[in-house]
């Protein structure tokens, strides 16, 4: 079947076996392999990715139910060549040892800040609860997260500032 | 790498639609909503269907928690997440934001939905507990129109329900009662996994008195619903931690659990009954007022 969604701005348009998972079709035929594949059960989270702008686990859904929608993926963070907060918080704060949770949880963590830009610890560890840090590195990944939260939260005070500058001018 | 056995895709427009493609492309074809339960199932290959309809497209038909004075009506694609998030069910229904703080995770929760979770009808699946104790209706549609099954007759057995080929579910329905309230109690092993036990109650005050209450039970046999001894028990009863522990003493000598990687059967026998005392003792104190989470009487 031929199937067409956006991915990270982009119309792709792909022939695909229908019980293509979307994790593969991102891997294998968009080559788009910052999506990990993990346990294959929606246990773990770093095949974590956003089908219209809502983390989903990517392991437990068709590429042809994404069909028509926008997909983002970890690739999708950085614009223009600037990171996102949640990117440099991971970052700054050792956010990832082996790496192999690190999209997932960014594309988690980036979700949860636009929901609630200023969540606390148990929050941040509520949001991130279905998945799995083999590392066991919960502790840094959680202060990479309030990190972006915390930069996002002077970087909307400055630019409020500005604007209330740039309207008394 | 788990992968599903092939099938054909269709895309529902309409539940008209998906009805009628469920009637044309006959029993092996099925419907995918969430897909959290059914992908895992066709990755096991334990599950082999040769079309797959999607529903994801009828959320402005089957997308929706309406409350009226008699009822709450629940459309079946409503996700988990909405379950959770409705304070206005949360206030007359806690025991829907009882259980859903400990179904999955929010990811899955994103995704799952309250129709797939009661048509999937795994014993151990909380929400057929949770609408079992608030006495629920499932509306099945057809190509002959619509019939409306109580959760004991649309329970059939593990994995079984009474929708039957070129059916689906369209709409859970749940009575409102003026004075009731309810609570949900889960053991797990780790954040968000199945139960290893758990249980639901509501009850319907009469002044000091219980008129009506319900128990529904979780991993502790093939199919818990509809327990009435229980509810023979409860039905003009005085509330009291005696009350609890007889019902709790009835619910254990109904389980049937098996021994698993969960836990032993003796242990899910002693939680179906430490279980159904909270849920109970809980749900009474949300009736009656005496808890800080706000009743759920009809006013």
């Amino acid at each position: 079947m031929q199937v067409q969604m956006t991915v990270n701005g982009e119309e792709v348009s792909k022939e695909i076996e229908p019980r293509t998972l979307l994790v593969h079709f991102l891997r294998d035929h968009l080559g788009l392999t910052g999506t990990h594949w993990g346990c294959d059960t929606s246990n773990c989270g770093t095949c974590v990715v956003w089908v219209d702008n809502e983390p989903v686990k990517s392991c437990t859904h068709l590429a042809a139910m994404a069909g028509g929608h926008e997909v983002r993926t970890v690739e999708g963070l950085e614009v223009d060549g600037e990171l996102d907060p949640v990117q440099e918080g991971f970052i700054q704060c050792h956010g990832l040892q082996c790496g192999f949770c690190t999209p997932g949880m960014m594309m988690t963590a980036r979700a949860l800040l636009d929901r609630n830009p200023d969540p606390d610890e148990a929050t941040i560890r509520e949001a991130i609860s279905g998945q799995i840090c083999r590392c066991t590195g919960y502790s840094t990944i959680i202060r990479s997260i309030q990190w972006a939260a915390s930069k996002e939260r002077e970087t909307a005070v400055s630019l409020g500032n500005t604007a209330i500058e740039g309207a008394n001018a | 790498m788990q992968v599903p056995a092939p099938f054909e895709y269709e895309r529902a427009t309409s539940v008209d639609h998906a009805i009628e493609l469920l009637n044309r492309l006959g029993s092996e074809a099925r419907i995918i909503a969430g897909g959290h339960s059914l992908l895992p199932m066709m990755k096991l290959r334990m599950a082999a269907p040769e079309y797959i309809i999607d529903i994801n497209d009828l959320s402005s038909q089957l997308e929706y928690i309406n409350i009226t004075d008699d009822e709450v009506r629940i459309g079946a694609l409503t996700r988990h997440q909405q379950l959770l998030e409705s304070d206005e069910l949360a206030a007359i229904m806690p025991i829907f934001r009882d259980a859903e703080k400990v179904i999955a995770d929010p990811v899955v929760r994103n995704k799952g939905t309250l129709g797939g979770s009661l048509c999937q009808a795994d014993p151990s699946e909380d929400l057929s507990a949770v609408c079992d104790a608030l006495d629920a209706s499932c509306v099945i549609k057809g190509l002959d129109g619509e019939r409306v099954v109580s959760m004991h007759d649309f329970h059939v057995g593990p994995y079984e329900t009474a929708v039957a080929d070129g059916e689906m579910l369209t709409e859970v329905r749940i009575p409102r009662r003026s004075g009731s309230s309810s609570a949900y109690h889960k053991v797990e092993r780790r954040a968000g996994d199945w139960a290893v036990a758990s249980a639901g109650a509501a009850v319907t005050m009469n002044g000091d008195v219980i008129a009506d209450g319900r128990v529904g039970l979780c991993a502790v046999g093939p199919n818990l619903t509809n327990v009435q001894p229980i509810s023979d028990a409860l039905r003009g009863a005085t509330p009291s931690e005696e009350l609890y522990a007889q019902v709790g003493q009835i619910a254990a000598d109904n389980a049937s659990p098996s021994d698993d990687t969960r836990g032993t059967a003796a242990y899910k026998t002693h939680l179906a009954k430490e279980l159904t005392v909270r849920s109970l003792r809980k749900a009474v104190e949300r009736a009656t007022g005496q808890s800080a989470t706000s009743n759920g009487g009809v006013a």
